[in-house]
């Protein structure tokens, strides 16, 4: 069926825009860029929930994906760069959930660790976006 | 000049040749305009989810509306350039092409809700701004904005997969 693959990846882009859309804010008061009307504790209990939940949607979905075009996927290096890059920002993004659940001041009192967190994941979702719009063209 | 014409010479410019010719230009300017516009759309659904009363309720309308509209409006104009390339570089194409015409019209019709928005439900936006709830005629600001933005989204994944 033709439509499958452009419906699911429909449903990945949009869960992206969620996920990128949160992480940059996140990201940009981190870094002390942007939002400082509000506490890093207060924004990463609103955003990280969100990028958790659309997670699982884009797991879901890309796994579809894979399944349909599979050696389209695995045996392509801007996937299997996309893939390590979205599980080292998960990683990056516990790290930051957990310090916050253990003392909600945390990022406000290690600004350099805080800015070069927020710097590395803003990154890496730039990264993530562009090795898998280039999964078409590798 | 007629539109199709208009476009037959875009496709004839030089810089509509390098996007067309080049190995790498037209994925580049593509991720560009992918990264734009996830950043639109997202942006923009976290303000049509408070219009809608459905998140971010400990905050004031105008508060979520002044964090988030930069970002909206600067991504937004990124994804218009970037657009703009990608369309010149088979104008008479695109504008033949059917999800094309859909995206653009949808487009269109997110910018008279908007623009409808900013001219007259703002204008009484003190009367609810920390209000329990939003009026009607904000939640269905709201409500067509991210129906119409899915739209968007959706037929421009779709025009790649027409010839």
């Amino acid at each position: 069926m033709l439509w499958i693959i452009p419906a699911v990846q429909t449903v990945h882009i949009l869960s992206v825009s969620i996920v990128m859309a949160s992480m940059a804010m996140l990201d940009l008061r981190l870094m002390g860029l942007v939002g400082k009307r509000q506490p890093v504790s207060r924004m990463v209990d609103r955003f990280v929930p969100w990028v958790w939940r659309v997670l699982l949607i884009l797991v879901a979905t890309g796994a579809i994906l894979v399944i349909g075009e599979p050696e389209r996927e695995l045996l392509n290096w801007a996937f299997r760069t996309k893939m390590a890059m979205v599980a080292t920002v998960s990683l990056i993004t516990l790290l930051v959930q957990n310090r916050n659940q253990r003392d909600a001041a945390f990022w406000e009192n290690h600004r350099i660790a805080a800015a070069t967190v927020g710097a590395v994941s803003l990154l890496l979702w730039v990264a993530i976006v562009t090795a898998g719009r280039w999964i078409a063209y590798v | 000049m007629s539109i199709l014409r208009l476009c037959a010479w875009l496709e004839s410019t030089q810089v509509a040749a390098a996007i067309r010719e080049s190995t790498w230009l037209f994925p580049t300017i593509e991720t560009i305009h992918v990264l734009s516009i996830v950043l639109v759309v997202g942006s923009i659904a976290m303000f049509d989810l408070r219009l809608l009363d459905l998140a971010s309720r400990d905050r004031s309308v105008t508060e979520v509306y002044d964090d988030v509209m930069p970002w909206t409006r600067a991504s937004f104009v990124c994804a218009v350039i970037a657009g703009g390339l990608l369309f010149t570089s088979s104008a008479t194409k695109y504008y033949n092409n059917v999800p094309f015409r859909l995206k653009m019209t949808a487009l269109l019709l997110a910018g008279i809700n908007t623009a409808y928005f900013e001219f007259w439900t703002r204008r009484g936006i003190a009367a609810w701004n920390r209000a329990a709830s939003t009026p009607r005629a904000a939640k269905l600001a709201g409500g067509i904005s991210l129906v119409l933005w899915i739209v968007v989204v959706a037929c421009g994944r779709w025009i790649g997969f027409t010839k």
